[in-house]
């Protein structure tokens, strides 16, 4: 019998290890996997390349493994929101690289990965200071830069219901890049707010299909998140 | 005379026809969404995954599942839908979007606009707003006429790093509308109290005053007697 349960994200995030590409879920805390980026800060793996929209949060989730100097490099589009200390501060002192992508861009490199592709062309950022380096064509009479797909170790990611073959359905703004996340790494966790038995996800509903996920693991909401009124479900 | 930021909101969502896909900026575009009249059909597109996303969420109603671009939890209207950032952005760079309308730092006479990166910005962010002005059907720009020193924003060339070449469509600004076209800007409107050489001092690029140039009529309630810093 097939099962993708893990008990615990301590034994989730066990396998990364120094110097790992890590996917990491979530625009703001719609789909962000907050326990497994906790354990993975505990499990200690360093030089860290983590591919997310932004920078996180102060000292909390990717805030704190930025602080505790484990990420190497942050691939982002959006790391500059002034909350987040912890990545200005590396950042302006030199210990963290930043690789600076729009978030479409970001969005689909990370697809195009899981969809086995070597990149596409974009016209977004042609003639500007984000083009440099890359190669450029103009395609139907517009100019357009080359991407090259974004392959990763690991993908974590958060997910509303799951089961153990590691069918995933997310809930509202959850699905953001987790839903290509999921196809473009090695080794995939999503952390689950309910495990469900096979068949309780709804086929039309299914948002991530099982054969992208490795692992799933049942959480419980953080307080914090749970303050937040859950109106209608 | 000039426009309150509510006014040059105002003034935006006067131009938004019914059935358009639009997608508002953070600041002075998020007002938008407040001057849409009951009854006409225009749907609110959010980068992170909502297409028809009503208002603000009322406090004690929020969902944490449910939020905007700019983090603020939010609501939806009736026949909205969820999806990945992958579709999100096909419907950006897709030219599926009819208007984005962002907030920006300048606008050079060619429709060059400069909106992610400030001069003393030591760390640097773009999120969607390279991909909003590259794909967007229409690009409107709010912003106010001239910096909080004075200075204007509309300028023949900018000086700050571009987010994109040639995208700006329409310039709102609490002292005028002026249009991008392939022979220069064209000012449509002035606010109350102006004239089109009082806009004209206050920018740098030359303007064509358009032959049906006009007051902007708008509410006196988006009046303000200073211009906006």
């Amino acid at each position: 019998m097939v099962d993708k349960t893990l008990a615990t994200v301590k034994e989730a995030v066990a396998p990364v290890f120094d110097g790992a590409v890590i996917l990491l879920g979530g625009f703001g805390d719609p789909g962000l996997p907050g326990q497994l980026l906790e354990a993975l800060r505990l499990q200690g793996a360093k030089n860290l390349t983590v591919v997310h929209n932004g920078s996180g949060g102060g000292v909390h989730s990717l805030g704190g493994l930025i602080h505790d100097g484990k990420v190497k490099k942050l691939i982002a589009s959006f790391p500059s929101n002034p909350g987040n200390q912890s990545f200005q501060e590396k950042y302006l002192k030199g210990e963290v690289e930043l690789e600076l992508v729009p978030q479409g861009t970001l969005a689909e490199r990370i697809r195009a990965a899981g969809a086995g592709l070597g990149g596409f062309f974009t016209p977004t950022g042609a003639g500007t200071d984000l083009a440099a380096g890359k190669e450029a064509r103009v395609i139907d009479g517009r100019e357009m830069i080359f991407e090259k797909a974004l392959h990763a170790d690991f993908a974590f990611v958060r997910a509303y219901k799951g089961d153990r073959l590691g069918n995933l359905t997310y809930r509202m703004a959850m699905r953001n890049f987790n839903v290509p996340m999921c196809t473009a790494a090695k080794h995939v966790v999503a952390e689950i707010d309910e495990l469900v038995p096979v068949g309780g996800i709804d086929p039309e509903d299914v948002h991530t299909p099982g054969i992208f996920v490795d692992h799933v693991v049942e959480i419980v909401r953080h307080p914090e998140y749970l303050k937040i009124t859950t109106e209608g479900r | 005379m000039s426009l309150t930021r509510d006014g040059i909101a105002y003034r935006v969502a006067c131009d938004l026809p019914e059935g358009s896909y639009v997608n508002l900026g953070i600041g002075i575009p998020t007002l938008v969404s407040g001057y849409i009249p009951a009854g006409k059909d225009v749907f609110f597109h959010s980068e992170n995954g909502i297409l028809g996303m009503g208002g603000l969420a009322a406090p004690g109603k929020e969902d944490a599942d449910l939020i905007n671009a700019g983090k603020q939890y939010v609501t939806l209207n009736p026949g909205a839908s969820f999806f990945d950032h992958p579709t999100s952005f096909s419907m950006i760079r897709g030219g599926h979007i009819n208007y984005a309308v962002l907030g920006a730092l300048e606008v050079a006479a060619n429709g060059d606009m400069a909106n992610w990166r400030t001069p003393g910005e030591k760390v640097p962010g773009v999120g969607g707003a390279m991909d909003l002005a590259f794909g967007a059907e229409n690009v409107l720009v709010t912003m106010t006429h001239v910096t909080n020193k004075g200075k204007p924003k509309i300028l023949n060339k900018c000086t700050l790093p571009l987010t994109a070449p040639h995208c700006v469509k329409r310039i709102y600004t609490d002292m005028a509308v002026v249009d991008v076209t392939p022979e220069g800007l064209v000012l449509r409107e002035f606010a109350p109290g102006l004239d089109p050489q009082a806009v004209q001092a206050r920018t740098d690029a030359q303007l064509r005053v358009a032959p049906d140039c006009r007051e902007m009529n708008l509410p006196a309630k988006f009046h303000v007697a200073q211009p906006a810093a």
